[in-house]
């Protein structure tokens, strides 16, 4: 079977390769604009604790949409194409960077940003110097669950027409084609599971040294 | 010097302002310890003093200049500042941490490093072996070490420290007590030192301000206040064994009566506390002792009775 997906992998080069581009560039392009929203957002909203806890509790309820129910939601407002899945994506990769924003940002050590600020900081400074430095373990976190959780959910994006490697399983599924199935299935799992690897190693190393547990 | 000036205030709705028509001024060179129960404003004082809260209403000068007249951020580096939980940032190495206002203030880097180096040395840390690790290889009275330094760096004329030896178990904190007490003096800052531990006061403190509900109750030196308690809130405050408190910040020598002392008397040295002495004294059954020179020679003796004074009042 592994044998027969190969073959199809290797009549269909051209087709293979745009639709992993594609997957690639939508799942990307999404974790980029959500972080791009989600972290400044977070660090804007850390210090207020109510409004916190609003977009808390406001990311937790949107985590639990089906990634599919968010993409069929879209399609009404947008229609179909790579855009409305792009959008879609985006919106399921905010909660996971926000909350864990959130919770990087209030985990700094409080006593550590007094004392910044007693010894004549800066906000600017407090925050580049002290506070992301300290929260950015968290909020790599954050990102490395966002993208994992657009990887999978751009397969989804198939059924918008956004493209990407959902389009041969969708298509695989119609036509009970195992081969079509495969050559979309087994290339998404690997790029996820390689993605959370190389995140992990990545979160790894931007954690700062004083902050490592032996 | 600084000069507080009727300082209020009020945090939020409450009917109770926090500190209360507050005024206070301590000598440049002193270290003046804020006493008081919990709630009775000694930590918010100190924190308008560098503007880390604004108060309502009054008016600090420090070193001549009305801190409202000068940039926050401006003024703070100026101040030095250490905190009972240390705040170390945990990220960056002890080095990096003593280096923090240098930095802010543009120090070139080998100026910076000597600086580090030089006030590790200074508060016990051999450099060679400190400045490159971590805070959280440090234990608590190392961190605090570490903090002291890192508020000296920039060599500011007044430190603010808020209960500083707080966390820190019996022993280490007696240690550093004493030693941070030599440093400071020999430096010659201005010190407001926050507690609730009035021996820590006694021991520390040029002057002692008593807080009550916002106010000052009691400003003066530890040997004065132990002597005449402003009041009831004081005399309960300051402990009900103040008479040999106020012995021990005492030593024998101002006390000595000429004469020879009677035989069997014991003999001690005129820098031992009157404390000590009489400690010495009571075990040995004596109402006398004879005081001893740097060189053993007799000075004369001290009495049960010139005791019995000096605790009782105010040779001041």
């Amino acid at each position: 079977m592994l044998a027969d997906a190969w073959i199809y992998l290797l009549a269909h080069p051209a087709q293979f390769s745009l639709a992993l581009g594609v997957h690639v560039a939508l799942s990307a392009s999404a974790l980029v604009l959500a972080a791009l929203i989600s972290i400044p957002a977070g660090i804007a909203v850390a210090r207020r604790s109510r409004l916190a806890l609003a977009v808390v509790n406001a990311a937790n309820v949107a985590r639990t949409l089906p990634s599919l129910a968010v993409l069929a939601l879209v399609m009404p407002l947008l229609g179909t194409g790579f855009a409305p899945a792009l959008f879609a994506l985006t919106l399921i990769a905010l909660p996971p960077i926000v909350t864990h924003t959130l919770a990087g940002m209030r985990s700094v050590d409080a006593d550590a940003v007094d004392a910044a600020v007693g010894m004549g900081m800066t906000r600017a400074a407090v925050l580049w110097r002290i506070e992301l430095p300290l929260a950015l373990p968290v909020i790599f976190a954050g990102l490395r669950t966002a993208a994992v959780q657009v990887i999978s959910g751009a397969v989804l994006a198939a059924f918008i027409g956004g493209g990407g490697l959902g389009d041969f399983i969708t298509a695989g599924i119609a036509m009970m084609a195992i081969p079509q199935l495969l050559v979309g299935a087994i290339p998404v799992s690997l790029l996820a599971l390689g993605t959370d690897v190389l995140f992990g190693a990545l979160q790894r190393r931007i954690t700062a040294r004083g902050l490592r547990t032996a | 010097m600084i000069t507080l000036e009727h300082l209020r205030k009020n945090f939020g709705a409450s009917a109770q302002a926090a500190v209360d028509g507050l005024s206070l001024t301590i000598n440049a060179g002193e270290i003046c310890v804020l006493i008081g129960p919990s709630g009775c404003g000694k930590t918010t004082t100190m924190r308008m003093i560098n503007r880390m809260i604004e108060p309502d209403a009054g008016r600090i000068v420090v070193g001549g200049r009305d801190v409202m007249q000068i940039d926050a951020v401006e003024l703070r580096r100026s101040i030095g500042y250490v905190i009972q939980q240390v705040g170390l940032f945990p990220h960056m190495t002890i080095g990096e941490n003593v280096a923090t206002v240098p930095k802010l203030l543009g120090w070139d880097p080998p100026r910076t490093a000597g600086r580090v180096d030089e006030l590790l040395a200074l508060v016990g840390m051999e450099p060679g072996l400190y400045r490159d690790r971590f805070p959280r290889e440090l234990s608590g009275g190392q961190k605090q070490r570490v903090g002291v330094a890192r508020a000296l760096a920039a060599d500011p004329p007044v430190m603010l420290m808020d209960e500083p030896f707080g966390a820190i178990d019996p022993i280490t904190r007696t240690r550093l007590q004493d030693e941070f007490l030599r440093i400071l003096r020999e430096l010659g800052k201005t010190i407001v030192f926050v507690t609730h531990d009035i021996d820590e006061a006694i021991r520390m403190g040029s002057r002692i301000a008593i807080l009550r509900a916002g106010k000052v109750v009691q400003y003066d030196t530890p040997e004065r206040i132990l002597a005449h308690p402003a009041d009831s809130f004081v005399e309960a405050f300051v402990g009900g064994d103040r008479s040999l408190k106020r012995l021990a910040l005492l030593t024998a020598g101002p006390y000595i009566e000429h004469g020879a002392p009677t035989a069997g008397a014991p003999h001690l040295p005129s820098g031992m506390a009157l404390r000590d002495v009489l400690s010495v004294m009571l075990a040995a059954g004596a109402d006398e002792a004879g005081i001893v020179g740097t060189h053993g020679d007799v000075l004369g003796r001290v009495t049960l009775d010139a005791i019995r004074n000096a605790a009782n009042m105010a040779k001041s």
